[in-house]
């Protein structure tokens, strides 16, 4: 058994026209025993930036409160929330100060940088980026999500229309992963709104 | 505090992670840059070429990735292994003769940046597993280096690396003549490269060139862009509103209550 495998998570986050969304299965597991099904992998940096975090759910909480704790100072020293692009830079070194002993995590980023772009980037757990246009994917269930967001993605996308194709792709993504599921929350980041939406899925 | 630590790794996680691999939990890979990169030298440079593919075990993490990496103006260098200790390794060594070339005024030197690369790769031993091509033209000239993750280095006018090095080092073999023109080295480092896509695995996608003279730098992503989507869906699948069931919504209003523009600047007075 690999240590990614032990709580179970799957995390997807896609790109659309001036919007990204991003969302994460809701089951919180110990190896096959699910112990909590409203467990949210997502996190909030700020209004325009959210992250997800895959892997071991006791270092996806350590990590989260290391992040809130470094923005908290960002924004002391900077006097503004930071942008994305920076953030990822936070992640990938954060991760990376752990080469030799790493937090089990693999986190997915998404924002809109100030000019109303849409930034996602991903990374294996010692901080190796990855930026795509696209979409990002992470988890347990990442075999099937690749897959189905290869097929479903489009670009420019608006904030409904990547609502329903992310909410697609992440809940028959996850249907074929037993560590993952039992409904979904996507979040979908626009300019002037954040849209939060909890889904209903297979609850097996 | 952690705020007040500078640099260096932290190792506090290790005890912790060799507990778990104790309990049989075995630690999962890392990203790693499976690659093709190659550079040879020429009448008046260097090329540098590399593959376009990252992956994870044998999953493509990345169809489209860059690993040429920035060292100075001057100096470009291709990396293969795990990608966060080329894209990190690199990343110190520009930032360090950034520094150094501020401290001199003088252009940094590709000898300079291979011994600070080869010096911190020795220093850990292979555990910082990152092979390298450096490539860059300064006052001596044009030179070439491979970097060995334990440290070792060689100097070459021809050079490969990655799982792709034997593939790319045919056809170097085959091909190379000194002093060769401009276009000449760039059609042979991209056919070298082509033969890494085309036949190892752990390499694909597209083909990245880095030209280097005493003249400049010519970056050339996605050079040859060999693997494009051949089964784009002729009608994309488009869902409704309400294609999936929402239990709960909540929307948050982001606007900002206070917009900062930009201000004249106020004419002031003089008397």
């Amino acid at each position: 058994m690999s240590i990614f495998e032990y709580n179970g998570s799957a995390i997807v986050a896609m790109a659309g026209k001036e919007c990204v969304a991003i969302g994460s299965d809701l089951r919180f597991g110990v190896q096959l025993q699910t112990l909590a099904t409203d467990y949210k992998k997502v996190y909030k940096i700020h209004d325009q930036l959210f992250i997800g975090l895959a892997g071991l759910g006791t270092d996806a909480e350590t990590l989260s409160q290391r992040f809130a704790f470094k923005h908290n100072l960002y924004k002391l020293r900077e006097e503004r929330d930071i942008k994305p692009s920076a953030f990822g830079q936070l992640v990938s070194a954060t991760l990376y100060e752990r080469r030799f002993g790493p937090y089990f995590c693999q986190p997915v980023i998404a924002g809109l940088e100030p000019d109303g772009s849409p930034y996602l980037c991903g990374m294996d757990s010692i901080g190796a980026q990855e930026t795509a246009k696209d979409f990002m994917v992470a988890g347990t269930a990442t075999d099937s999500l690749l897959g189905i967001c290869e097929s479903l993605w489009r670009p420019d996308l608006g904030p409904e229309e990547l609502f329903e194709t992310l909410s697609q792709a992440l809940l028959s993504g996850q249907d074929r992963d037993c560590l993952a599921g039992w409904g979904a929350v996507v979040y979908v980041i626009t300019k002037d709104k954040v849209i939060a939406r909890t889904l209903k899925g297979r609850m097996d | 505090m952690e705020t007040a630590q500078q640099g260096g790794f932290s190792f506090d996680l290790c005890k912790r992670n060799e507990f778990f691999a104790a309990k049989g939990v075995q630690h999962p890979g890392f990203t790693k840059t499976g690659t093709t990169i190659a550079g040879l030298i020429f009448k008046d440079g260097v090329v540098l070429g590399a593959d376009t593919r990252s992956t994870a075990g044998s999953t493509v993490a990345d169809k489209n990735c860059e690993k040429i990496h920035f060292i100075a103006p001057n100096i470009y260098c291709c990396g293969a292994g795990t990608a966060a200790d080329t894209e990190n390794v690199t990343g110190m060594v520009a930032s360090q003769l950034e520094l150094h070339r501020y401290a001199t005024g003088t252009q940094s030197r590709v000898v300079t940046a291979m011994t600070l690369l080869k010096g911190h790769l020795f220093k850990y031993q292979g555990h910082v597993s990152a092979a390298l091509v450096l490539g860059g033209v300064d006052f001596r000239g044009p030179h070439l280096f491979t970097v060995y993750p334990h440290g070792s280095t060689d100097s070459l006018p021809f050079a490969t690396m990655g799982s792709g090095s034997l593939n790319a080092m045919a056809v170097f073999e085959a091909g190379f003549k000194d002093d060769m023109s401009r276009e000449e080295a760039m059609a042979l480092v991209a056919r070298a490269i082509r033969s890494g896509v085309m036949n190892d695995l752990g390499s694909g996608s597209n083909v990245d060139l880095c030209i280097i003279t005493k003249d400049g730098v010519e970056y050339l992503r996605n050079h040859e862009y060999l693997q494009t989507k051949t089964y784009e869906r002729q009608f994309p699948q488009k869902f409704a509103s309400g294609s999936v069931p929402v239990v709960r919504e909540r929307v948050y209003d982001i606007r900002r209550a206070v917009q900062v523009v930009e201000g004249e600047p106020m004419e002031m007075e003089v008397s």
